[in-house]
């Protein structure tokens, strides 16, 4: 599905991914688990296309998608979901659905409000109003709303009760069992492994560490070294 | 002055309502300026240039088709759509490729477009004054409340401003490119994120806004000679009334163009002298109590 070899990415002239290789295949659920700053979030654009690395490749599908602009990634099957979330805070959780480039007929409203019931019920209301949680159930349901083959979630729990982040936890693995591959970016640990079957921990902008849930559970060095648990 | 005490006489009201016809091109011109503001970022100093451009597209229309009420109508469509013609192609050859650099290039390129657009207007249609008849179904007065006589061109402008405002806020609210806009307004990045093209959002926003210069200045036409240098005025005001309304927000500029216009006509019948300095001070009041402008902006 995505494979991305040794991407190297800068903020100007700063050097912040070293050689980062990862890949994720169709119908998985993959961790990028890293520490504040560690380089998640930088990843994940510089897979999307917001921030392209200066060198290394990204393909999906065995296609070259590197440094394409955003929303061909977008066309191409990637959906973003923006650690920052991002709603369109002007428009009402019906139109955050409804301007999303469709480019296919898997997903629509219906089939979005029918994972998130929440938003449903508030769908007329300003986005900029919605809580946290609903924020975030948004900003999957858009990404949703163009039929994507992979997933880029960036810390979708951040900030959530743990109640909710059980919701979502559910929620990602009815995505799952939608056929939706995943790239899951987390802090939380804990929450992550509960949906992950396999991990990258990134640390410095450099993945040091990349194997199953088992081997990351067995591994106590890094686990104490790049995500203090 | 005989109805001093409590009526308004008929004279100032007719005034006052000639002063809110005019506006109506203030409106026009302006929330076009505030839409590239804020969607765009640009603040487009060859508007007015667009909009002097407008008024002399609708006097070669509308002297082409004879003149009279046709020529009058058919310049009414054609004129504005030109001018959008002309600001797709500068948006197209040139606007798009700097809207990843600092909005300084993008404020020079404007500034440069408006003298480029003064003296093609020069070249083409000379420097001599141009007038644009009023059509003959608009000739004439009507009596308003029951015997005010009042133009009636600037009825027919008094009744453009809030159809324009409608489709406006139909356009901004109900159409899907509307929508994204305005989000694009916010955050222009996740638009791109989510399949958008955003570089075509932007040619039709500025189309659009254009395509509102184009029309004051076909609107203006036959209440104004037609020449060289109308710019000038119109693009300074235009500015004042976006900064008094909220960068980017067409309601601002709804808003900030009844402060401007009705302040000047009042101004003018207190102290005919120096009436045209109210508007002005208005900003300055407006600015001293919402330094960001009386509606939200988008910056
Ligand atoms: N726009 C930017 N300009 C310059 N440096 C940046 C920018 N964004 C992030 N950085 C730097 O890049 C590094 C990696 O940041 P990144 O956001 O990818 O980390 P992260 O793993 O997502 O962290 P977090 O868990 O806090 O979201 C950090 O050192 C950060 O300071
Ligand atoms: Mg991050």
């Amino acid at each position: 599905m995505l494979d991305v070899g040794g991407i190297n990415t800068y903020y100007g002239l700063s050097h912040i991914l070293f050689d980062v290789s990862l890949n994720v295949k169709a119908g998985e659920v993959v961790g990028l688990l890293g520490r504040n700053g560690a380089g998640k979030s930088t990843t994940m654009k510089s897979i999307m296309g917001i921030v392209p690395p200066k060198r290394g490749t990204i393909s999906l599908k065995g296609k070259d998608i590197t440094g394409q602009k955003p929303f061909l990634s977008f066309r191409q099957g990637i959906g973003y979901v923006p650690d920052d979330r991002r709603v369109f805070a002007d428009l009402s959780v019906d139109d955050n659905l409804e301007i999303v480039h469709q480019r296919g007929r898997d997903w629509d409203k219906d089939r979005v409000y029918a994972i998130f019931p929440a938003l449903k019920e508030i769908r007329s209301r300003r986005a900029g109003h919605l809580s946290g949680g609903e924020q975030q159930m948004l900003t999957i349901g858009r990404a949703l709303m163009g039929s994507p083959e992979l997933l880029l979630l960036d810390e979708p729990t951040e900030g959530l009760a743990p109640l909710i982040v059980r919701d979502l936890e559910q929620q990602i693995m009815k995505l799952k069992d939608a056929g939706i591959s995943i790239l899951l970016s987390e802090q939380n640990v804990r929450s992550a492994l509960r949906m992950i079957t396999r991990a990258y921990v990134i640390d410095n902008g450099r993945i040091r560490f990349e194997g199953t849930v088992a081997e990351l559970e067995a591994n106590d060095e890094v686990k104490r070294k790049y995500l203090m648990i | 002055m005989e109805n001093v005490l409590g009526f308004i006489s008929p004279g100032i009201l007719s005034q006052i309502l000639v002063g809110l016809s005019r506006t109506v091109i203030l409106f026009i011109v302006s929330s076009g300026l505030s839409l590239i503001l804020g969607v765009l970022r640009i603040p487009n100093v060859a508007h007015g240039s667009l909009y002097m451009i407008g008024a002399f597209m609708a006097y070669t229309v509308s002297h082409l088709f004879g003149g009279g009420t046709t020529g009058f109508w058919v310049a009414l469509i054609l004129a504005p759509l030109g001018v959008a013609a002309l600001s797709f192609v500068a948006e197209r050859s040139l606007f798009q490729f700097l809207y990843e650099r600092e909005h300084l290039m993008l404020l020079l390129l404007t500034f440069a477009l408006s003298l480029v657009f003064g003296d093609l207007v020069k070249l083409i249609w000379g420097a001599e004054y141009r007038s644009v008849p009023v059509p003959s179904m608009f000739q004439g007065y009507i009596n308003l409340f029951g015997g005010l006589p009042f133009p009636i061109y600037s009825f027919f402008l008094l009744v453009m401003g809030p159809v324009i405002a409608i489709l406006l806020w139909l356009l901004t609210n109900k159409t899907k490119i509307g929508k994204i806009s305005r989000a694009a307004a916010v955050d222009r990045e996740m638009v791109g994120a989510v399949g958008i093209n955003v570089n075509w959002v932007f040619a039709i926003v500025f189309v659009i806004g254009c395509l509102l210069a184009g029309l004051g200045g076909v609107l203006v036409a036959p209440t104004v000679s037609v020449t060289l240098g109308m710019d000038h005025t119109l693009i300074m005001e235009a500015f004042l009334i976006v900064i008094m309304g909220g960068l980017g927000n067409v309601w601002g500029a709804l808003l900030g163009a009844l402060i401007f216009g009705l302040t000047q006509s009042l101004g003018i019948l207190i102290w005919p002298q120096f009436g045209i300095v109210f508007p002005y001070c208005a900003v300055v009041v407006v600015l001293i109590f919402r330094p960001t402008g009386i509606l939200r902006s988008t910056w």
